[in-house]
């Protein structure tokens, strides 16, 4: 144990030598973990957020398709639909988008009926006539309605429609509905010019969520042209869009394993001619090669811990308390409307660990592999260069 | 002695930390169940199917819901035209369509 300390204390008096050079070292390395980390607890909290809150959301949707592309499906597909034993209410349901040309937002307009309860998470109530609206937190600030304010829109003839906003969702509620205008689902029809025959997509419950898979395909029997989406192939979208292999991890992980790569070579290749001394002198001193090797692997766990603690720290500080601004022009891209929230601060262990073993094995690996080969060679070739 | 007792002390206060944050973490997440409550609530009734991350194109705002085709502005030898796209993987759903081949040998009688 007195040994160890010793040969500790000698890492520590060897780093400390080249304190510039391991400084910077420990800098870049927390820097590439610092970028590591933050993709993976923002994708995760965001995984999180989708899986739990779209866990609520149609056990089916049924779209209709023509040509290849979405087309509005006929009312009358609902009676077809709640034939099949074990569904239960098929609703059709209209809702569309909204380009504002000034600000270049896209707004997504969704009809709801007309009982409904109230919302915990919205300001005001949801509109109770034709004439009313509620709006998510994005439209709010980006257009600067409050509530009782006139929300006015143009419809498929140029012709104006207005509408008091009777709500406000919350900003907690931002990520589910940042961009939305809820409208009645008669005053949305009008608006868009859309026949009572036809719905934007029908959603289905089914009693035993068992059974969900098999009346998706027994919909995509009966009726051809429809496109089902059960709730796990949603649920399934979003694990994938924030998984290891999803466009964002990659993006970021690729610059920062390139950075990496450089800076375990450079290690791999690169000791020092002053390193190869230090070893020569300490072999001919009568320190046994696994002496050696006990006091860089000291060197290199005492760097790569460093940094690996620190980089997870900068990342949870980057993801949790700013709402990872480096990351979100990632998500954001040309929306105007993108929603500012706070995300779930939950961290996948799992995630945690892996990471510390995909940069720390490889950097030990690294520092060890030339030090035994210079402290396997004989002392005076090694000291003479 | 000195420098190593400081440096492992450092290091045990930087662990404690992060682990702290981490832990700190898990349990707000767990204490938040209302929240999540009323939003799982909004979903129901408003039947959202997904996130209002990305909002400057169809499929990328309803990735769920998104058909195979670029909605718009897609033409011959196009760019990804909206960035967000270059970052969602797509996953289409719900179609059945298949290309099947037969033999002119198996058509025959």
């Amino acid at each position: 144990m007195i040994l160890n300390f010793k040969l500790l204390e000698y890492s520590l008096s060897s780093l400390w030598r080249r304190k510039e050079k391991n400084l910077a070292l420990i800098v870049v390395y927390a820097l590439v973990i610092a970028s590591l980390g933050s993709v993976l607890l923002l994708t995760h909290a965001l995984k999180i957020e989708a899986t739990t809150t779209l866990a609520a959301a149609p056990e089916i949707v049924v779209q209709r398709t023509m040509a290849g592309r979405h087309e509005l499906i006929p009312v009358n597909y609902a009676a077809r639909i709640a034939e099949i034993p074990g569904v239960g209410t098929v609703k059709p349901r209209v809702w569309g988008y909204y380009y504002d040309s000034l600000i270049k937002a896209n707004l997504t307009l969704i009809g709801v009926d007309s009982h409904h309860e109230d919302l915990a998470l919205l300001d005001g109530s949801l509109p109770r006539t034709s004439a009313e609206c509620a709006i998510g937190a994005g439209v709010a600030t980006a257009f600067g309605p409050q509530i009782g304010d006139l929300l006015v829109l143009e419809d498929s003839s140029n012709r104006r429609s207005e509408f008091r906003v009777s709500g406000i969702f919350r900003s907690q509620s931002s990520l589910l509905t940042n961009d939305l205008v809820v409208l009645q689902d008669a005053a949305l029809r009008r608006f868009f010019a859309m026949p009572d025959e036809l719905a934007t997509d029908l959603t289905v419950q089914v009693y035993n969520s068992g059974e969900i898979a098999t009346i998706a395909r027994k919909i995509a029997y009966y009726l051809p042209d429809s496109r089902p989406i059960t709730r796990d192939e949603l649920l399934h979208t979003y694990d994938s869009l924030f998984n290891w292999r999803s466009g964002m991890m990659l993006a970021v992980s690729v610059f920062a394993l390139m950075a990496f790569i450089i800076l375990a070579w450079d290690r791999a290749t690169g000791i020092s001619a002053d390193e190869k001394r230090e070893i020569g002198i300490l072999k001919a001193l009568g320190w046994e090669t696994s002496d050696v090797l006990a006091v860089k692997l000291r060197e290199g766990l005492l760097i790569s811990l460093s940094a690996f603690i620190a980089g997870l720290i900068l990342a949870w500080v980057h993801v949790f308390l700013y709402g990872a601004p480096l990351l979100m022009p990632l998500l954001k891209g040309w929306s105007v409307l993108f929603p500012e929230f706070e995300l779930a601060r939950v961290v996948d262990l799992y995630q945690i660990v892996v990471l510390g073993f995909v940069t720390i094995v490889p950097y030990l690996a690294c520092t060890l592999i030339p030090a035994w080969k210079t402290a396997s060679a004989d002392p005076d070739e090694v000291m003479r260069g | 002695m000195t420098r190593s007792l400081v440096c492992l002390s450092l290091l045990t206060v930087a662990s404690g930390l992060l682990l702290g944050l981490l832990v700190f973490g898990q349990e707000t997440g767990q204490q938040e169940g209302e929240l999540w409550q009323h939003k799982r609530s909004l979903v129901a009734l408003l039947g959202i199917t997904d996130l209002s991350l990305s909002s400057e194109a169809r499929y990328t705002r309803h990735v769920s819901q998104a058909d195979l085709f670029s909605a718009f502005q897609d033409f011959p030898a196009s760019f990804e035209h909206f960035p967000t796209g270059s970052m969602l993987p797509p996953r289409p759903s719900g179609y059945r369509g298949r290309v099947i081949m037969e033999s002119s040998l198996q058509a025959e009688p």
